[in-house]
């Protein structure tokens, strides 16, 4: 028979990725159902997924304002901190998201075999949709001032990629952590209420890299924050001409994206089997 | 051929942490269990644990085909085993082996969503079961027929009343096609009527060749259900076999206690109600493991009341080790309405079951016991099952020596007209 399982202690399954592609099935009908379920009983439903990022715009722009941070010549300073917002807050609600899932999903874990990776993968898709419909917001800033980018904005979707590995590997680690340490479910939304100010959002990263007033080793720590990389690649893609990246910075923050997604990964998998135990 | 399912020493382990509380660990605590080690420079400090075995050297075969039903009392590793065969948690020693598709249900209506309608609630939860679009698709109407919620398809099911809820549930499982089929006590819920159809499903399952696991630890509807049986102990298995062969040792173990049991255990804090002990009595209110047809038969059931309430309820349930359940008896059938708002105050209660002995075939049975309020929760599952047995006397049966079909043999006069 083709459908031989064997149980046995520690047994790494030998296909797991395999197996993960044969429960695709799962996967589709878990990001289906957080789909249908998020704006169940709610009066004013999906505009939510416009509202949110709109304050968050309007706050950090006004913030950037308030204390006249660095605006690139010809570029409006909303526009400037759109391109930041959108992909922070696809980050922040990713991240969320998935650190939860495994214990908001504990009757699943508990009851059912399926690869556990499901759980927190599916729930990316709803911060994705998410995102997209805050694309529109871009596009009538955009139109508002009659920005037209340039052909740079066709590599959008890889810094979207990047958005999407970094909320992958943090989010994996400190749910796997959740799991067991009910801390991190307090922790989660200081992280992102945190990552807000620290990433450049309501300034720029060029104000960061060119200041004399900032010791190198700030200017280090600063290239650590992994959604520096997004955002910077983000402003790069839809700004265009105007928008400079500073390499070193940059490559350091990828470098540390990757990093978090092996971690992730691994501290998911090597906890994984005691889920259902210590849950 | 090879086994369906091949059980080779298998062990798992927990460790106990009598320390803490809470069920789950805080970092706090473990900082500070940390910190108090650095300064005491022991190691005693540690929370004291404890190494249990939930399951200890298991081994047994299932052939494809066969209804293997395991028993035990609480406690006695069946819910681990069935965890483990379910791949839910990992087995600290041992090894298993299952060739074919295998489904397992541990609970009805895993994953249904109170938000989701019963159509969208219907593909979620057969998907998490295992089976693919085109297979839901495909037994859509068959699984909505079952479950008898045409109307309210399209209804979110938090509206649904709790009867719907279950039927839905468990009109998907029904449907699954494994060739292994894993169930744990999850018949125990819905009305009568819906526990049968059910079970018929399920016999239909094992009739297409399927493998079937059950899990219970209601002895008689498993020799009612399956042909093999396992007893498992303490972790350990204590016997498997022919269902027959295991009745007769069970029901000879249980000779030693005269037709009852007694439970003196303290109550946990918050139980309103406990049931503290079932006999079986006969006509001279004597408490015996043997009744005949011939002469009254009773059950006395005894139960405390904790905390004051309102419409608690006390079940039995009478089991033939062949034909499954015979029938259940609540306090309030008497008087439905009333019973609704009757006030339970702190006490004993002790109450005296007749059995409707002219009617009952002679044999094994056991009673068990329940209370609840209706509904709304389970107060107490009395944790042993009574065994006694009917000598038959007076029943055609018995006067002729013909067979006969059926659970139960009433004599009925059939009036020419």
């Amino acid at each position: 028979m083709s459908n031989r399982i064997v149980i046995e202690p520690g047994a790494k399954a030998k296909h797991y990725w395999k197996d993960i592609w044969n429960y695709r099935g799962l996967f589709y009908f878990l990001a289906w159902r957080d789909v249908l379920v998020r704006y169940k009983q709610t009066a004013i439903g999906l505009a939510w997924s416009i509202i949110k990022p709109l304050f968050t715009i309007l706050v950090m722009w006004f913030i950037g304002w308030l204390f006249s941070s660095q605006v690139p010549v010809g570029v409006p300073r909303i526009l400037l901190v759109s391109a930041a917002a959108l992909p922070w807050q696809f980050f922040s609600g990713a991240f969320s998201e998935i650190s939860n899932s495994l214990v908001t999903n504990s009757n699943l874990l508990t009851k059912v075999y399926f690869p556990r990776l499901i759980v927190p993968l599916s729930t990316i898709i709803v911060a994705l949709i998410d995102f997209c419909i805050s694309l529109a917001l871009l596009v009538v800033i955009m139109c508002f001032y009659r920005f037209v980018p340039d052909w740079k904005i066709l590599f959008l979707p890889l810094f979207l990629l990047l958005a999407i590995i970094i909320a992958i590997g943090t989010g994996l680690f400190i749910g796997a952590l959740n799991v067991k340490y009910r801390d991190f479910r307090i922790i989660v939304p200081f992280i992102v209420q945190i990552g807000l100010y620290i990433s450049p959002v309501a300034f720029s990263s060029d104000y960061i890299y060119n200041s004399s007033r900032i010791p190198e080793a700030l200017k280090f720590v600063y290239s650590l924050n992994p959604m520096v990389s997004v955002i910077d690649g983000f402003r790069w893609c839809i700004i265009g001409s105007n928008s400079t990246i500073y390499l070193p910075g940059f490559l350091i923050s990828i470098v540390v994206s990757f990093f978090f997604l092996i971690i992730g990964i691994w501290y998911f998998r090597k906890t994984e089997h005691s889920f259902a135990d210590v849950i | 051929m090879e086994p369906a399912i091949k059980i080779e020493k298998l062990s798992k382990k927990y460790i106990l942490q009598h320390q803490a509380k809470e069920s789950y660990v805080a970092l706090r605590d473990v900082m500070t269990n940390n910190v108090k080690k650095v300064f005491s420079g022991e190691k005693s400090t540690r929370p004291t644990t404890e190494e249990f075995w939930a399951l200890k050297d298991v081994s047994f075969e299932v052939n494809a085909g066969e209804r293997l039903g395991i028993i035990g009392r609480n406690g006695a590793g069946k819910s681990t085993m069935l965890k483990i065969l379910s791949r839910i948690t990992d087995p600290t020693e041992g090894r298993v082996t299952i060739n074919g598709r295998v489904s397992s249900l541990l609970e009805v209506g895993t994953g249904f969503h109170p938000e989701l309608t019963g159509r969208e609630n219907i593909f979620l939860n057969g998907s998490i079961l295992g089976m693919g679009k085109r297979e839901i698709q495909a037994k859509f109407d068959e699984i909505v027929a079952f479950a008898e919620i045409e109307k309210f398809l399209d209804t979110p099911v938090k509206r649904y009343s709790s009867g719907m809820y279950v039927r839905l549930a468990f009109a998907v499982a029904a449907h699954l096609e494994p060739d292994i089929l894993i169930i744990d006590e999850v018949l125990a819920v819905g009305d009568a009527a819906f526990q049968k159809k059910c079970l018929g499903k399920m016999e239909d399952v094992s009739k297409h060749g399927r493998t079937v696991l059950f899990v219970s630890h209601n002895m008689a509807t498993v020799t009612a259900l399956c042909n093999r049986v396992a007893i498992m102990e303490k972790g350990r298995l204590k016997e498997i076999g022919d269902t027959e062969a295991i009745i007769n040792s069970y029901l000879h173990a249980g000779k030693k206690n005269t037709g009852g049991y007694r439970d003196d255990s303290p109550a946990s804090a918050n139980a309103k109600l406990k049931i503290r002990s079932i006999r079986i009595l006969n006509n001279n209110s004597l408490s015996v493991s043997e009744l005949n047809n011939e002469n009254k038969g009773f059950v006395e059931i005894e139960f405390e009341v904790l905390q004051e309430g309102r419409g608690y309820d006390a079940t039995i349930q009478l089991n033939h080790f062949q034909y499954g359940v015979i029938f259940t008896s609540c306090i309030k059938d008497v008087d439905p309405v009333e019973s609704n708002t009757k006030v339970w105050q702190k006490g004993t209660y002790k109450y005296l079951i007749e059995l409707p002995m002219n009617i009952l075939r002679g044999g094994d049975y056991s009673v068990t016991a329940a209370s609840a309020i209706p509904k709304v929760e389970v107060l107490d599952v009395f944790e042993y099952e009574t065994t006694f047995s009917v000598f038959d006397s007076i029943s055609p049966v018995a006067k002729t020596t013909e067979g006969r079909n059926g659970a139960i043999l009433p004599v009925i006069e059939w009036r020419k007209v």
